[in-house]
């Protein structure tokens, strides 16, 4: 397995828990999507993939050892709001070489303007936005690619062009990819297989699309 | 019998002042030829991705604008212009706002309170929208993105409204509470009400509402049935062609390049740099809007 | 982005305005603190046939018990006054600074450990604490610096530490940590560039007040030596001879230290008003 959590319980109080005896589990080069209610804890599930929070119990393993804490962490989340992603006093260049250097063929792929490295957050809008960020997750290292409602502050045009540029770097580099989304169609039209969270609670059982 | 136009905005434009470079003030155009309209019990989609205009239109017929803001062309509501003191007798009572930012609310005063003074008329509405009654003594940060949309959606409800805008209503609801807020403005106009329901989210709106108006950079591309996204064919301009493409149940094939920024608009018909169909006299003259099939359109090529 | 600039207004707009008075009182104020600081002492000599004069064209502001010109010696105590207020409100707001940044990134003890010296700090009252630390670090323009520095870091790092803490949950600061950056990276490339502005108008802001304690200290005889040409030595000085109608001898440096004051105030709060994004478009 690439990923993997093992019973995971998460809550912001002891008696509350968010998330309790959650399991999931995603192979090398294989698109999920996870779709639930509203509040039931994909959002957190993804923070605790991606290393973001750290659950009360259970373990995130990764390639069957524990996730790293430190250092570049290889699930990578891409999140709904760029502009909360991105620091709004840095100038777009500087966030993106946090990540890494890409070339300018890389930067043509994704629709990165070179134009756009000179600007503040500020001056861009929230598609142009996310294509950093999108950028931002595919660096090198990165093995797991987590969006939790990437797309749904975009138009639909937009949406598209990211989601196209998106799995096709995902498919040349055998990156694994967990999609959280509301949308039915659009899980239907990325992912491979489709899970409900209310499932993952029980053993991970899912449908093939 | 024709129903009555209660909103009707024609040729509306907005320009900001602005402080660009340094300390010179300049003026920012961010809305041109825009125009829309909204019948007594219909629900008008106004769909367009982030910086079409879309949420300034709502501002500009509530003339809730920032100051610096310049407004021209003709609102009329009513059959009548949409005077500032006119606004000031209708905004809260004819005419509502279901806001896009939960901002809008006073965080020091109970949401109860906020909604109506009249306590049953605030239980009646909140019982719609699946609100415990005991949300009516909460302070608005105590209220999850979801309720505080449905309060608001409530606030509306409550003051018996004839015009209706919705700016972003259902974004942070999951998709049950954005579909039985959507049937909620369904029932309002189904009663007779006018909606505006701005959104970006075409896919859920066409399943409710009845026109759609689709803004790009600033205008209003074209005017179409919600049934017209049946099929393509129906369709009349370029950019609502290419929408229905992208949807993921459609083809979820892109068309490249982005909306143009205001300031750095190209001359001519706006859409003309990512068009298949161009040709030089699209970039001559900005297109008037003309009636095609029971719509509006303003493409000089659309058939 | 790139603008169509239309063609300027002939009323000049609000940010200029701001950043036009900025200027002027930073004008004002430096010449006040050059002309004092390089001022000739002789300007000030003792004139015994000058004793007590009431404000004349020769002397605007009088002439005192020992016939010194009041007029320069104001000037002189306000920018004696003006340097212990730079000096010790940019101190206070430098440990400010460190302290704000240390409690929020720090372990949870430590934050806890520094929140409880702020409000033991901020719990005592003010002037005795200030008088306390002066005695003890050996009056004169040191103790003033330390005594005043000591006290006044508490408010600008309480503002600090709450920013750090909500820029530290911010979804970027996430993001860099799990793109592989340590916590002394982020801090320095993704914090502290936001605390600046604070950092600044608290300095400013703080300014006033150090000048108040400064001449209140020196009032009350903590302060500065009695042949210093301080605002505070020339009010209380001046107590012995109010009651015999010589108003002069208080009237003009207090109202001076008022406007100087006043002055440095306006300038903290139009830098707050530029740097404030919700206000800068108006």
């Amino acid at each position: 397995m690439l990923i993997e959590a093992k019973n995971i319980k998460f809550g912001y109080s002891k008696s509350k828990p968010v998330i309790n005896g959650v399991n999931f589990a995603a192979d090398e080069g294989e698109r999920v999507a996870l779709v639930g209610p509203s509040g039931c804890g994909k959002s957190t599930l993804s923070q605790i993939l991606a290393g973001c929070l750290n659950p009360q119990s259970g373990e995130v393993l990764f390639e069957n050892k524990p996730l790293p804490r430190k250092g570049f962490c290889p699930a990578q989340l891409i999140y709904q709001h760029p502009e909360q992603a991105i620091n709004p006093r840095l100038r777009l260049n500087a966030t993106l070489r946090e990540a890494w250097t890409p070339d300018a063929v890389f930067l043509d792929e994704i629709g990165i303007a070179p134009e756009w490295l000179n600007r503040y957050p500020a001056e861009l809008s929230g598609g142009e936005l996310q294509r950093f960020c999108v950028a931002r997750a595919l660096a090198p290292q990165t093995r797991f690619i987590i969006a939790d409602e990437m797309s749904t502050m975009l138009d639909v045009i937009t949406q598209a062009q990211i989601w196209e540029l998106m799995l096709r770097q995902i498919e040349r580099r055998g990156l694994g990819l967990l999609v959280v989304t509301h949308s039915t169609e659009l899980a239907a039209r990325v992912c491979s297989r489709i899970v409900r969270f209310e499932s993952l609670t029980r053993q991970g059982r899912s449908t093939a699309v | 019998m024709e129903k009555k136009t209660v909103l009707n905005v024609s040729n509306l434009s907005v320009t900001f002042r602005m402080y660009s470079k340094g300390m010179r003030k300049g003026g920012l155009k961010v809305i041109s030829n825009l125009s829309a309209s909204v019948r007594e019990g219909e629900i008008l989609a106004v769909a367009g991705s982030s910086g079409s205009g879309k949420s300034l239109l709502a501002h500009a017929v509530l003339g809730i604008l920032p100051r610096n803001a310049i407004v021209t062309g003709e609102i009329e509501y009513m059959g009548e212009a949409l005077t500032s003191a006119r606004l000031t007798k209708l905004r809260g009572r004819e005419i509502a706002l279901v806001p896009q930012s939960v901002e809008y609310l006073d965080p020091l005063m109970k949401v109860g309170k906020q909604v109506s003074d009249d306590k049953y008329a605030v239980k009646r509405a909140f019982e719609r929208y699946k609100l415990d009654e005991s949300v009516m003594k909460l302070f608005p940060f105590q209220l999850s993105g979801g309720m505080m949309r449905r309060v608001l959606c409530a606030t509306a409800v409550v003051t018996g409204a004839k015009l209706i805008i919705a700016d972003e209503p259902t974004p942070g609801m999951s998709e049950e509470l954005a579909a039985r807020a959507m049937k909620h403005f369904r029932d309002l106009a189904d009663a007779g009400a006018a909606v505006m329901l701005i959104t970006h989210d075409i896919d859920l709106a066409l399943r409710y509402c009845d026109r759609v108006a689709v803004f790009y950079a600033g205008t209003t591309v074209e005017t179409a049935l919600a049934s017209d996204f049946g099929n393509i064919d129906n369709l009349r301009h370029p950019y609502t062609k290419a929408l229905w493409r992208a949807m993921p149940q459609n083809d979820f094939a892109p068309t490249p390049g982005t909306q143009p920024y205001a300031g750095n608009l190209p001359d001519g018909c706006l859409f003309a740099p990512r068009c298949d169909r161009v040709t030089e006299e699209c970039t001559r003259a900005a297109p008037e809007s003309r009636t095609l099939r029971n719509g509006e359109v303003s493409c000089i090529y659309a058939d | 982005m790139k603008m169509k600039v239309l063609p300027a207004e002939k009323r000049p707009n609000r940010r200029a305005m701001i950043g036009i008075v900025c200027v002027l009182i930073f004008l004002i104020l430096i010449t006040l603190y050059i002309v004092g600081a390089s001022m000739n002492e002789l300007l000030f000599e003792p004139d015994f046939s000058q004793k007590l004069l009431p404000p004349t064209m020769k002397h605007p502001f009088g002439t005192d018990f020992l016939g010194r010109d009041m007029f320069a010696r104001t000037i002189k105590g306000l920018s004696l006054s003006m340097f212990i207020g730079a000096t010790a409100s940019g101190a206070a707001a430098v440990i400010a600074l460190i302290v704000g940044i240390v409690a929020a990134l720090g372990k949870t003890w430590l934050d806890h450990f520094l929140n409880w010296v702020i409000d033991l700090t901020m719990g005592i009252p003010h002037t005795v604490l200030l008088i306390l630390i002066a005695i003890a670090t050996g009056r004169g323009i040191t103790g003033l610096i330390i005594g005043i520095s000591l006290t006044h870091w508490t408010g600008i790092a309480r503002i600090i530490r709450g920013e750090v803490l909500q820029i530290r949950s911010r979804r970027y600061i996430t993001a860099s940590r799990k793109l592989g950056k340590s916590r002394l990276w982020v801090a320095v490339r993704h914090i502290l560039p936001h605390m600046i502005p604070q950092f600044f108008i608290g300095l400013v802001l703080q300014f006033p007040h150090a000048i108040m304690h400064e001449s209140g200290l020196t009032f009350l005889g903590y302060g500065m030596p009695p042949e210093t040409p301080a605002i505070g030595i020339i009010l209380s000085e001046s107590m012995r001879y109010l009651s015999a109608g010589m108003w002069w001898l208080a009237f003009f440096p207090g109202a001076a230290l008022a406007i100087v004051v006043l002055l440095i105030d306006k300038l903290g709060e139009s830098l707050k008003l530029a740097l404030d994004p919700a206000s800068a478009q108006e």
